[in-house]
């Protein structure tokens, strides 16, 4: 569905680094691991073609995503993005209505049916009782269910989502996380950039890392997320347990390790 | 927050706050052309409207004061979708259509024709021609090398205006003493130089369809670049027929009525505390709002202190400034 074709991001005074090759495939979940700085937002632009890329190309069902017109991109595509505070003041149901923009042409206004679907998605992420808050007043975690909530009303085939469970609380992360994996079961494609790697351990398929200076591997989840690569990719020693059949990594610091 | 309204979806919203700003819109023309060293009452303008009554209250409402109230009309409108516009486009509601140095542009484009004692015409003219001057500049520096940002375009545009603010005050310190009263009344923003009001009407007219379908886009738009792009619309040209719009909207406004102040940054503000955050609403409402003020202000600048009168950018900030704090005030 959505391919990398020799993709190299651009990144300002990096070397290329491993030019990407991928395709996310309905009903797969990418997560895309990195420390900070490794361009995992960048890679998460480009492939959503609001960055051009330094060489190759995304291509978007088989068409290279920069040739095309930005309203196609959108009907297919949508993207969280890490922040939601920019911008002028609106209520939450005017911007969970924005997702449909897309889809309504430039004379025609919001119909029912495009109040039904912002309204649900908002039900879904139990943003429902705060639809004439402003922004503003909303907390961070509520932010960012919204940002979600505009995304699924945008009906996506394709999710590029920069780290979905930043402000949650555990109840609303799994929450979060159920969505995306629905989404999924649904035959959607999504690609989470993610900093939790027990979230990407519980809910990823494919597992991207991304090195600071450009390098690059991917593959299952499985194969992907052991303990020497991921020590070697944050540059921190990590422990890994086995509960209940699912791997989960702890970060040791040498003040209570020793 | 009357934001609440758009849940009953857009059009029944929009048009009970339009009907109430066009009738305020002719009730301020009213005012206005029954206004003034002879008063004409409402039956007489209704006679004058439909053909008859006295030949002196015909030339004063035909020849005098309709093209001007019109032309207070106009610039007012001008002003007020230009100001909401680069609302947007900075995605700041604090920013106003001068906050881009044009009104210091057309000052000094202004003032230089009237300093070499050219005619009226020749002064509009190079009024226009500064404002589009430093439209341009201030477009062509702020996108430089590569993204332009609102931060950039802002601080781009308070260097610039500043730079003309400076070249004002050496005009003025160098201007012979019998031409400073119309220089300062020029700046002060004054409708006794508004010659035909139709180019300003037409061109509200002409933005004003032009952004209709675009209203939705801009909504967009006011969530940031990046999201706007995530959601199909081409920003760069959305941005860049906002600014060519809100520059030409300014540079009529200015040339019809010199920089008159605070309506484009007030009315549409104030209409954002009433009326919420929907540009398709916003704009058609700035226009008449923007439109009214101005002519009540200018009718209020003619018969205040009659026969003087005072340049109508001093009676907008009266109104303005203490409004748009009660409004501020009483918002949160």
């Amino acid at each position: 569905m959505l391919a990398a074709k020799n993709l190299i991001i651009d990144i300002p005074e990096r070397n290329s680094g491993t030019p990407l090759s991928f395709e996310i495939k309905p009903g797969e979940t990418w997560g895309v691991l990195g420390p900070n700085g490794a361009g995992k937002t960048t890679l998460l632009h480009t492939l959503a073609g609001l960055r051009k890329p330094r060489s190759g190309a995304v291509e978007l069902a088989g068409t290279d995503i920069q040739l095309l017109r930005r309203k196609q991109v959108a009907q297919q595509l949508a993207v969280v993005f890490q922040n939601n505070g920019e911008g002028f003041p609106a209520t939450v149901l005017e911007t969970a209505m924005i997702g449909r923009h897309p889809f309504i042409s430039p004379w025609d206004i919001e119909s029912a049916e495009d109040l039904a679907i912002a309204r649900a998605a908002l039900q879904k992420l139990e943003l429902g009782n705060l639809e004439h808050r402003l922004i503003s007043t909303l907390s961070g975690g509520e932010r960012q269910r919204l940002a979600i909530a505009t995304a699924l009303s945008q009906t996506p085939k394709l999710w590029l989502a920069d780290e979905p469970s930043n402000h949650l609380d555990l109840k609303h992360q799994v929450q979060i996380m159920e969505l995306l994996a629905e989404q999924a079961t649904g035959n959607c494609g999504i690609v989470l950039c993610l900093h939790d790697l027990n979230l990407a351990a519980q809910w990823c398929d494919k597992i991207l890392l991304l090195y600071p200076n450009g390098d690059a591997c991917w593959d299952d989840a499985d194969t992907m997320l052991a303990t020497p690569a991921l020590e070697k990719l944050y540059n921190q020693p990590l422990r890994s347990i086995v509960s209940d059949g699912q791997r989960y990594f702890i970060p040791l610091s040498s003040r209570n390790s020793g | 927050m009357a934001a609440v309204k758009t849940s009953r979806g857009a059009v029944p919203h929009f048009i009970l706050p339009l009907s109430i700003l066009a009738l305020l819109t002719f009730a301020t023309l009213a005012l206005a052309i029954t206004t003034g060293s002879v008063s004409i009452s409402n039956a007489e303008l209704w006679q004058v409207l439909s053909g008859g009554g006295e030949p002196l209250h015909r030339t004063l409402v035909f020849e005098l004061r309709l093209p001007r109230a019109l032309s207070a009309f106009g610039a007012g409108g001008l002003l007020a979708v230009a100001g909401a516009l680069m609302q947007v486009l900075l995605r700041n509601p604090l920013a106003d259509p001068y906050i881009l140095g044009l009104s210091g542009g057309a000052a000094v484009g202004a003032l230089s024709s009237m300093l070499l004692g050219l005619s009226a015409a020749a002064v509009s003219g190079s009024a226009f021609i500064g404002a589009m001057v430093s439209a341009l500049t201030v477009f062509g520096l702020a996108h430089g090398t590569g993204s332009w940002t609102p931060t950039r375009l802002l601080l781009t545009g308070v260097v610039i205006a500043s730079g003309w603010g400076a070249a004002i005050t050496f005009m003025l310190a160098v201007s012979p003493s019998d031409q400073l009263p119309g220089m300062l009344y020029w700046l002060m923003g004054d409708l006794a130089y508004a010659r035909s009001p139709w180019p300003a009407l037409i061109v509200l007219g002409l933005i004003s369809i032009i952004m209709l379908p675009l209203g939705r886009s801009l909504n967009v738009l006011a969530r940031g670049q990046m999201q706007a792009a995530a959601l199909g619309v081409s920003v760069r040209a959305l941005e860049w027929t906002i600014y060519i719009a809100a520059s030409l909207l300014t540079a009529f406004a200015v040339v019809t009525a010199g920089s008159i102040g605070f309506v484009g940054l007030i009315v549409p503000h104030m209409l954002r505390l009433v009326l919420g955050n929907d540009q398709r609403l916003i704009l058609p409402a700035a226009a008449l709002a923007g439109g009214a003020l101005l002519t009540l202000a200018d009718t209020l600048a003619r018969t205040l202190i009659a026969p003087e009168q005072l340049p109508a950018g001093v009676i907008t900030a009266l109104i303005g400034v203490p409004t748009f704090l009660y409004l501020l005030h009483r918002s949160r």
